[in-house]
């Protein structure tokens, strides 16, 4: 029996089923790798009580592009777990933000390393692990940490996902995927974490053994659902940002 | 009493940076230490994990896929090597970094330095700061002297929550390069043009001055 094939035809049919409560990992950082066709279709596919992990929530940029800004905008968040929950200048303020101030979304701020680091232990059977990040700090108030060498090392567990929004540049129909310059960032480390991986993918879905085995750089195990990104503007594909003044 | 501009205070930081280094240049004015000619044989390391970038791309050459961690359209040099954001911090934790530079709200001579939360906030962004802090072998801050309002950056203990604890080796704001000493800042070098009586009346910590201080060279 052949297996089921992982391409989907549509980003409605590739975010279809998700729960309310679910947890969503978004991969991509600043616009490389960001899956923006897929956070547009779940803005449409309307579940609710989401918790969103990514490394930012977005919005402080223009030209806007689909953000974690824009679900909570639309009151299908609970909560975000991210690396910036303020903006990089403190004089930009997110959209995320007066939602955040008024107690309608909660948030954990977590750093950008023991995010990544989280979420790689989830996808390696990890539990937990001891890390130098935040001791010291408001973060690590209260927190288990621990002496290893003479260095304090806090305790931090692992960030399990049950979706993990991708974007790739090659996929095969296995779903070997390869990602192009800084767009890997998130990406890997995002679908191993996922019990479902959805990718956004910029080509052609090629056939397997387009790519020689070892030039894959997320293997297809990991992969569940697949949609080719359409040419504009059917499809959203990253702009040149407007300069900062 | 301006001193130094932006660029000359990167170019004061950069000057300390040795051959072959591995270096995290933050936002901000930080960028600007990998902008000149100082820094031939840097190897840039980006939280986003891309290892060995070049100049910014010029106009109409920006690559769409390749940004640096400011979120800039960068070059990259034929060394140049991409890996995935977990790879990229087990580089910062197993302590490969050797120097962050990065802005800050404030930083204290005790070493400590706060940049990711400003007073009365819910949110922050620590973005990589906490971990590059922690695991770097030096911690650089470029920061203003002091606030628009002429109130002291440098100060004996940080009033904003801290970013890591005892870890800034080196401090250039537009007045001078100094050195966290514990009780105070070592004055290491003085921008042309400023004296120590000013240096000392903007700083909300003791500043030892040595007997053969030297002028930045601009």
């Amino acid at each position: 029996m052949a297996r089921q094939s992982k391409v989907v035809a549509s980003f409605a049919e590739a975010v279809a089923g998700i729960e309310d409560g679910a947890t969503i990992g978004f991969g991509g950082f600043a616009m490389p790798g960001v899956p923006f066709n897929l956070m547009r279709a779940l803005q449409e596919q309307g579940a609710k009580r989401l918790t969103c992990v990514a490394n930012t929530t977005g919005g402080a940029a223009q030209p806007r592009m689909p953000d974690i800004g824009h679900l909570v905008e639309r009151g299908m968040v609970a909560k975000v777990i991210c690396a910036f929950t303020a903006a990089t200048r403190a004089s930009d303020e997110l959209p995320f933000t007066k939602y955040y101030e008024r107690g309608e979304v909660e948030a954990e701020l977590v750093p950008q390393g023991t995010l990544a680091e989280r979420l790689r232990a989830a996808g390696a059977g990890i539990p937990a692990f001891y890390t130098p990040t935040a001791v010291g700090t408001e973060l690590a108030e209260g927190r288990e940490t621990r002496m290893f060498g003479g260095r304090e090392y806090l305790l931090e567990a692992a960030l399990p996902l049950d979706y993990a929004f991708i974007r790739a540049h090659r996929a095969d129909t296995s779903g070997n995927l390869r990602f192009r310059r800084s767009q890997r960032n998130f990406n890997p480390v995002m679908a191993m974490a996922a019990r479902v991986t959805i990718v956004e993918v910029e080509n052609a879905i090629e056939p397997a053994g387009s790519f020689d085995p070892d030039d894959v750089h997320l293997a297809g195990i990991f992969v569940h659902r697949m949609v080719v990104i359409p040419p504009a503007p059917d499809g959203i594909w990253p702009q040149m940002r407007e300069p900062r003044k | 009493m301006s001193g130094l501009n932006r660029q000359q205070m990167a170019d004061a930081v950069a000057r300390r940076f040795q051959d072959g280094w591995i270096v995290n240049l933050g936002v901000g004015i930080p960028t600007m230490c990998s902008n000149t000619a100082i820094t031939a044989d840097i190897i840039y390391h980006s939280e986003n994990g891309v290892i060995g970038y070049g100049p910014l791309a010029e106009p109409g050459h920006e690559d769409m896929h390749l940004v640096n961690a400011g979120g800039q359209h960068v070059t990259l040099k034929p060394e140049a090597a991409v890996v995935h954001h977990a790879d990229s911090f087990a580089i910062i934790r197993s302590g490969k970094i050797d120097v962050t530079v990065m802005g800050a709200y404030e930083v204290a001579c005790n070493g400590d330095f706060a940049n990711w939360k400003v007073a009365g906030a819910l949110g922050g962004g620590i973005g990589g700061a906490m971990d590059l802090a922690a695991s770097a072998k030096r911690v650089f801050i470029i920061l203003e002297h002091t606030q628009r309002n002429g109130a002291p950056r440098l100060l004996t203990r940080c009033a904003l929550p801290v970013t890591a604890r005892g870890v800034v080796k080196l401090v250039a704001t537009n007045l001078g390069l100094f050195e966290p000493a514990g009780e105070g800042f070592n004055l290491l070098e003085i921008a042309p043009g400023v004296s120590v009586d000013e240096i000392r009346a903007a700083t909300g910590a003791p500043v030892l001055v040595p007997a053969d201080l030297k002028t930045i060279a601009v």
